[in-house]
């Protein structure tokens, strides 16, 4: 039995029975075509995050995304309190989440690329693209870059999926995507 | 040592020693303890969570969900691990404990340890959730209880460590350890090696709270804070195995099918599991996608195909044992004529069954590194791990603690009948929890969030309906859930207390640690524990076809289940 000693001191000498070997084959099996899908998919599947991250600091990224603000508003929203952002095609986009806000709002085209910066300026906060179900961790002193091509058109919520502190549930963001 | 101090429990067989037993009282005692304030927080947590209840403030809430995460994943789990040790060690071994003092001073600590961060949550200054991200700051003491506890734990582990030492030299059994042991021998190394991890952590985490340190690096913390995260799931998969074995040997009288696959598995669990933590890491920056791919795959996928192997084994051992004893119609007589009415053996199968299905399907389809962008911090993943370690370790450790009521603690359990139901509706409650939870996570719910409606945002997004009902639902499982936590609380706390002794020795405060009158204890030293027969193994009479049924159903699940993630991740806006 399982709470007594083995029969034979050198255990791992023992036989296998089939139905094991057989199982222990197709879990191995499964294992593999698991492990070889992630390859697979960074070369045929288009979800892929780049690994393409910096170290930053907040005050260097703030300031990136202030740049970029003052660039390409081209409205306000929420009585004047968070610009709206339409950046060109293909330019460099800066989202900076603090506690507890995204800042600013984005407007893009639909089928255009995008190289989308962010940071945190405090603490780690949750980049969560809602409804299309994407999210990030997103963390102070490191800079993710995604080159983002969105495939709908419509309004987007930006949610922080990451607890952080007591404002966490109100830190809310938006993206427009036009067509 | 001078006099007698084992006794044979007459029911089980089992040898008690004093020392040994007085601490495995202790441990268990404090994790139901832990698990009822634990629990009481998490069906706080779930009546916020439900749209139409909303019951905390944001500020409880947050408070909340720290108690419920730590003193439930943390205090309640290794509290019990801890007395697991000693059972595995001392008891199934026929040994002295080595040096109980020592064992006491590592129950201190935990207990200070464990007391001294939930202090901490009820001042209110460090709602930072069990994972505490820096550089989300938490008062000092919760990080010097965290390590206090962690110091205790490491104490029972090595005292684990040097008992088996201690038989070994005095010969109380023949040739290998038994398989529980090897596999409770496997916790206790992967705990090692996690406290080591969470010393490397939170050590300059705590120091940096007092200010002695100017900052942690965010991502470095969460690397090696998933080396202690990560590892110590793994401690209680190898410990909540052991224990599906033990409840195999102790209902059915059931052996392994092969030692040699159920100990491989178990040392692929040691190999495997380093690195391992770059699962919870998919979506970090700062991270290259090799690193991802190989920590996650190698890692995970060899500890994962031993996870498959013990979930044959096990029903396949106990299939093996019900065949023998006759029942061999079709594939399922032996499962259909199990003692389903016996809560040690239904409460260890449903955790097996949960565990599996729900649990390790979802855990490994979340851990593929680009499907993880469509579930990471959703409300999925504690949907995942509440089938791991709410029903998968949890349920198991319940199972067993209808075994150690009458022959550790030697008293008859009270309520028989609602310990009878009891496994089936914490169970139920659970699959509806978690079922819901996935369900929502899927549709992009977040986790640790108090209001998912944003009424208090500047700006509007509203989930999709069916999410939000989904919600509600969950939290009607969670309920029921915490119905079978109570009734488990009830039953042991009770039995305790007014369970009808089995030994006039089993007084009130032996139920509690302290040992029994010296009366109790008629061994000097037991026999020494002989191997058990040979027999002829292999496959022939020996098959489990209903067990590689079930198996094969399981993989067919696995793979379909997998494959529409895949899909689902397909209809994602384009990145790279
Ligand atoms: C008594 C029944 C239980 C109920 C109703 C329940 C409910 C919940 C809910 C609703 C959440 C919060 C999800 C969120 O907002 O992120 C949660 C989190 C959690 N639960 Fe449970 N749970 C129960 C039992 C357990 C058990 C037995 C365990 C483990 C042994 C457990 C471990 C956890 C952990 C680790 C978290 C995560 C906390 C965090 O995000 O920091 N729960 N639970
Ligand atoms: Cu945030
Ligand atoms: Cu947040």
């Amino acid at each position: 039995m399982s709470i007594h000693p083995p029969a034979q001191r050198v255990w791992w000498k023992q036989p296998i029975d089939k139905i094991e070997a057989a199982w222990i084959g197709l879990a191995l099996i499964w294992c593999l075509i698991l492990f070889a899908w992630m390859p697979y998919w960074h070369v045929f599947g288009k979800q892929n995050l780049s690994t393409e991250s910096y170290k930053t600091s907040t005050t260097a990224f703030e300031k990136k995304t202030n740049d970029m603000i003052a660039k390409y508003t081209v409205r306000k929203e929420a009585d004047g309190q968070i610009p709206v952002v339409a950046p060109p095609a293909g330019s460099n986009v800066y989202l900076a989440a603090s506690k507890w806000a995204w800042n600013p709002i984005l407007e893009l085209k639909k089928g255009e690329s995008y190289r989308l910066h962010i940071s945190s300026l405090d603490w780690q906060h949750g980049f969560s693209l809602q409804p299309v179900n994407m999210n990030l961790q997103i963390l102070p002193g490191y800079e993710t870059v995604i080159t983002l091509t969105p495939t709908q058109s419509g309004e987007f919520g930006v949610v922080c999926n990451e607890f952080c502190g007591i404002g966490h549930h109100a830190m809310l963001g938006k993206i427009y995507v036009k067509d | 040592m001078a006099g007698n101090s084992f006794r044979q429990c007459p029911t089980s067989g089992l040898y008690f020693h004093r020392s040994a037993e007085s601490l495995m009282k202790a441990h268990a005692v404090m994790a139901v303890v832990f698990f009822l304030i634990g629990g009481i927080f998490g069906l706080l947590v779930m009546l916020t969570r439900m749209p139409s209840v909303h019951l905390l403030s944001a500020e409880t809430f947050y408070m909340a969900l720290s108690i419920h995460g730590t003193d439930i994943l943390i205090f309640w789990i290794i509290f019990f691990e801890v007395a697991v040790l000693y059972f595995a060690s001392s008891t199934l071994l026929r040994v002295r404990p080595a040096m109980p003092g020592l064992g006491w001073l590592g129950f201190l600590l935990m207990l200070v340890g464990s007391c001294t961060t939930t202090f901490s949550f009820f001042r209110g200054n460090s709602s930072v959730m069990f994972t505490s991200y820096v550089p989300m700051p938490a008062e000092p003491i919760f990080y010097l209880g965290l390590i206090l506890f962690a110091v205790g734990a490491l104490v029972g582990c090595f005292l684990f460590l040097a008992t088996l030492v201690v038989a070994k030299r005095e010969k109380t059994y023949q040739g290998s350890i038994p398989l529980v042991t090897f596999g409770a021998l496997t916790a206790c190394i992967i705990a090692v090696v996690t406290i080591v991890m969470g010393a490397i952590i939170l050590i300059p985490t705590f120091l940096w709270s007092l200010g002695l340190i100017p900052n942690v690096d965010p991502l470095v913390y969460r690397t090696i804070w998933w080396g202690l995260g990560h590892s110590s799931q793994q401690i209680n998969v190898s410990a909540q195995v052991s224990i599906w074995y033990a409840v195999a040997a102790i209902v059915f009288g059931a052996k392994p099918m092969s030692e040699k696959v159920s100990r491989t598995a178990f040392l692929l669990y040691i190999l495997f599991l380093q690195l391992a933590s770059a699962h919870h890491l998919l979506v970090d920056p700062g991270l290259s996608t090799s690193w991802k791919v190989f920590n996650t795959s190698y890692a995970m996928y060899l500890a994962v195909l031993a996870s498959m192997v013990h979930g044959l084994t096990v029903p396949g051992s106990i299939e093996v044992a019900q065949r023998k004893k006759g029942f061999t119609n079709g594939l399922f007589e032996w499962l259909r004529k199990a003692p389903w009415d016996n809560p040690v053996f239904s409460g260890m199968f449903l955790a097996m069954i949960i565990f599996g299905f729900i649990g390790g399907i979802t855990g490994v389809v979340m851990g593929t590194e680009q499907i993880n962008l469509i579930i990471h911090n959703t409300i999925f993943v504690p949907g995942h791990f509440h089938a791991t370690v709410a029903v998968g370790t949890t349920l198991t450790f319940m199972a067993i603690t209808y075994f150690l009521i009458p022959v550790l603690f030697r008293r008859e359990l009270i309520l028989p009948q609602l310990a009878k139901w009891q496994p089936y509706i914490f169970a139920g409650g659970m699959v509806l929890l978690i079922l819901f939870m996935l369900g929502a996570g899927t549709l992009g719910v977040p986790r640790r969030h108090w209001d998912v409606s944003f009424s208090d945002a500047v700006l509007k997004f509203k989930f999709a309906g069916t999410a939000i009902t989904m919600l509600g639902m969950a939290g009607v499982g969670g309920i029921l859930a915490a119905i079978g936590g109570g009734a488990y609380c009830l039953i042991a706390v009770g039995s305790l207390v007014f369970g009808k002794r089995l030994d006039e020795n089993a007084s009130l405060f032996s139920s509690f640690g302290f040992p029994m009158s010296a009366p109790a204890y008629k061994v000097s030293q037991p026999d020494q524990l002989a191997m058990s027969p040979i027999e002829s193994h292999g496959s022939g009479s020996h098959a489990a076809p209903g067990t590689f049924a079930l198996a094969l159903v399981f993989l067919v699940t696995f793979v379909v289940y997998f494959f529409i993630n895949a899909k689902y991740l397909s209809s994602l806006w384009h990145m790279s």
